[in-house]
């Protein structure tokens, strides 16, 4: 019992950059529009974030700085992908691309800085419950905001009726278009909150869980990102818990190969990917509910005319 | 004397003077290949600090060039061919990753000198580099051993290489030299370069008990996790000493640029020869980093001794009796590993905890 709290504790912090991009990705695509340029949003939000504590020593308005790249970065998918109707794939490879070599450039002189101590943000009450208490409630803000932004997300999307607006751009923009909603400014709107959470996530890697600033350390999580959606058949609550299990497999592989377990590291490294998507691949392997909850237009170009 | 006279005269002599400039000083055109971005600390960090040593002490006679975060594979070849192709005379390639591309260009540039870092192959005009890093681990190991509470430390590794392995058992030998309880508990994370997991590995074996810590792998998130954790830490590759003033009670630290200035002297002497330099303490090419000062007085002896025995050759992290941790002897008594059984170690030794991935 004592042996989980850390790791349970560790898991919900490695998974919560994974939350917020695949929660934003979960929305775009929900509105018809696969934008591949996770990870550089990711990267470029996690530099800008980083960028912006360090200058200002605050590690909130780092984060909405971490949001407001990603957005930026959104925005130039956007444009190609929604005004000028590029292909929705090379747009966002390319986006990705384009943001690891930004990234890069930008983060030049912030590679040896470090940033205020983010301390954890203790809940009253909440933390001083036994087991759930360390695990759950002595986390970083931002692990509390990506739990408020799963609950904006399922109400919206299921409870509300912009939520069904949007949807309904997913599956079918030529009957929405029809009866007057704006499709491609939905669309614009759902890529840039998707960007601004992939750059709050990047945001959250850089500012509290390295936290540092290094070159490329996303480290393809922006495309397991990508790859919880799909597997967790476009559902926040599977996307939440795809994040979690990946980050908590990644954690227990560290503690299994501290104890000695003797199964050789290639194979722990790889248990995280295998382990999330074969579970999320199970639960979700109902035929009907795929077909019911994948965007239909996913990735095509709408021209209003 | 008349106008035209003079005129001839002085263009005469500036023609002289070009030429005389264009002998005595053309110089000696030497690139970089590196494999990561320089940053403030690290592999790439260290060789360029040798780059600016070299550059000092030659002055006007080198002119370096560089190209840093080069890809090992088609990139890098491209690299190596361009510097070989605009005139420059040595090229080190910095990456183990960069040997095939090396000897390929190599093959195809006889007239240009290369020295390629921790390969294994060499030709006619390459020559091969690396440091015995594990001498530095073992003194590092000593520091340990002594100020170990909980008798466990903690190692963050990237990949089950000999070189990296090497280090893990001089870490040990150098705790256990000190301390015959002393044991090390290694993560592998399977990466050179992910601060994210480095930390995580950090914390995990933090949690598990180890309260001293070091790393080989390429950034400094290891020694940041000490610091926040109030544990301690070795820095590895850089002095890291500013990423956890506390934390840090020392460092390996590699040193390139005497050898660097060496090699760029024997090429313009024409003395240079394609050979393996596999230096170490006594060649200057690792260094132990500055020590904490909350390391004892009669510790710090202790480490300066043994640092001094290696120095003379009559002490070496692999000494034997050296048994692996099955408890299978790997290294009789009275013997002492070789350069070539070091770089094929696959094995841990006694105190080293769990089983060595099979790579």
């Amino acid at each position: 019992m004592d042996n989980l709290v850390p790791i349970l504790a560790a898991a919900i912090a490695a998974g919560t950059p994974l939350v917020f991009a695949a929660l934003g990705e979960l929305v775009v695509e929900k509105a018809g529009v696969l934008n591949l340029g996770v990870e550089g949003m990711m990267l470029v939000g996690a530099i800008a974030g980083f960028a912006t504590a360090a200058t200002t020593g605050s590690l909130w308005l780092g984060a909405l700085g971490g949001m407001a790249a990603g957005a930026a970065m959104a925005a130039i998918f956007a444009v190609l992908a929604l005004n000028l109707m590029a292909n929705q794939v090379a747009s966002g490879l390319a986006l990705t691309l384009f943001g690891v070599g930004l990234s890069a450039f930008v983060g030049k002189p912030y590679e040896s800085v470090s940033l205020p101590k983010a301390g954890a943000v203790d809940l009253p009450l909440l933390s001083q419950i036994p087991f759930v208490g360390p695990v759950l409630f002595q986390q970083h803000f931002l692990v509390y905001a990506s739990w408020l932004v799963f609950a904006g997300v399922s109400w919206f999307l299921y409870r509300s009726r912009a939520g069904l607006v949007l949807r309904a751009v997913g599956e079918s923009p030529e009957s929405a278009h029809a009866i007057g909603y704006p499709v491609i400014r939905i669309r614009w709107l759902a890529v840039l909150f998707g960007g601004a959470l992939a750059g709050l996530g990047g945001a959250h890697l850089s500012e509290f869980y390295a936290p540092m600033w290094a070159e490329g350390m996303v480290a393809g999580r922006g495309w397991i990102a990508l790859a919880l959606v799909v597997f967790a058949t476009w559902r926040p609550a599977r996307v939440m818990m795809g994040a979690y299990l990946f980050g908590g497999v990644t954690i227990a592989q560290f503690f299994a190969q501290g104890a000695g377990v003797e199964i050789t590291s290639q194979l722990l490294s790889a248990l995280p990917y295998v382990v999330t998507i074969v579970v999320l691949v199970i639960i979700s392997r109902n035929v009907d509910t795929i077909r019911l909850n994948s965007p239909v237009s996913l990735g095509r170009s709408y021209r209003p005319d | 004397m008349n106008r035209r006279n003079s005129m001839r005269t002085a263009a005469a002599a500036a023609a002289l003077a070009v030429a005389v400039a264009a002998g005595a000083q053309e110089p000696l055109k030497i690139g970089f290949v590196y494999v990561s971005p320089i940053g403030d600390a690290g592999w790439t960090y260290q060789h360029d600090l040798g780059r600016k040593e070299m550059e000092k002490a030659l002055g006007a006679k080198v002119q370096t060039k560089v190209v840093d975060n080069v890809p090992e594979g088609a990139d890098a070849e491209r690299v190596i061919r361009e510097f070989a192709a605009s005139g420059n005379k040595v090229i080190f390639t910095t990456s183990f990753g960069y040997m095939n591309p090396t000897i390929k260009v190599a093959t195809q540039f006889p007239a240009v000198t290369f020295e390629h870092a921790t390969g294994y192959k060499t030709a006619k005009n390459v020559g091969i580099y690396n440091a015995r890093f594990y001498e530095g681990r073992y003194l590092n190991g000593i520091i340990a051993g002594k100020m170990t509470k909980t008798n466990v430390a903690g190692y963050v590794a990237a990949f089950p290489i000999p070189e990296v392995v090497q280090g893990i058992n001089a870490f040990e030998q150098g705790m256990r030299s000190v301390n015959p309880k002393a044991e090390v508990k290694v993560i592998w994370v399977n990466s050179w370069f992910d601060p994210g997991r480095e930390r995580e590995a950090a914390n995990t074996l933090i949690s598990q008990g180890a309260d001293v810590l070091t790393h080989h792998t390429d950034s400094t998130a290891v020694v940041q996790a000490a610091e926040e954790k109030g544990k301690y830490a070795f820095g590895y590759h850089s002095d890291m000493s500013k990423y956890g003033p506390k934390a840090q009670l020392s460092a390996t630290t590699h040193q390139w640029g005497a050898f660097y200035t060496r090699i760029a002297n024997e090429v313009l002497a024409g003395t240079w020869k394609p050979v393996s330099v596999w230096g170490g303490l006594k060649d200057g090419m690792i260094k132990l980093g500055p020590i904490n000062p909350a390391v004892p007085k009669d510790v710090v002896d202790l480490v300066q001794k043994a640092e001094k025995e290696i120095i003379a050759g009559t002490l070496h992290p692999f000494q034997g009796p050296i048994k692996d941790n099955a408890g299978k002897e790997r290294v009789p008594a009275g013997k002492t590993m070789t350069d070539d059984e070091m770089q094929k170690m696959d094995f841990y030794v006694v105190g080293v905890q769990g089983s060595l991935p099979k790579n």
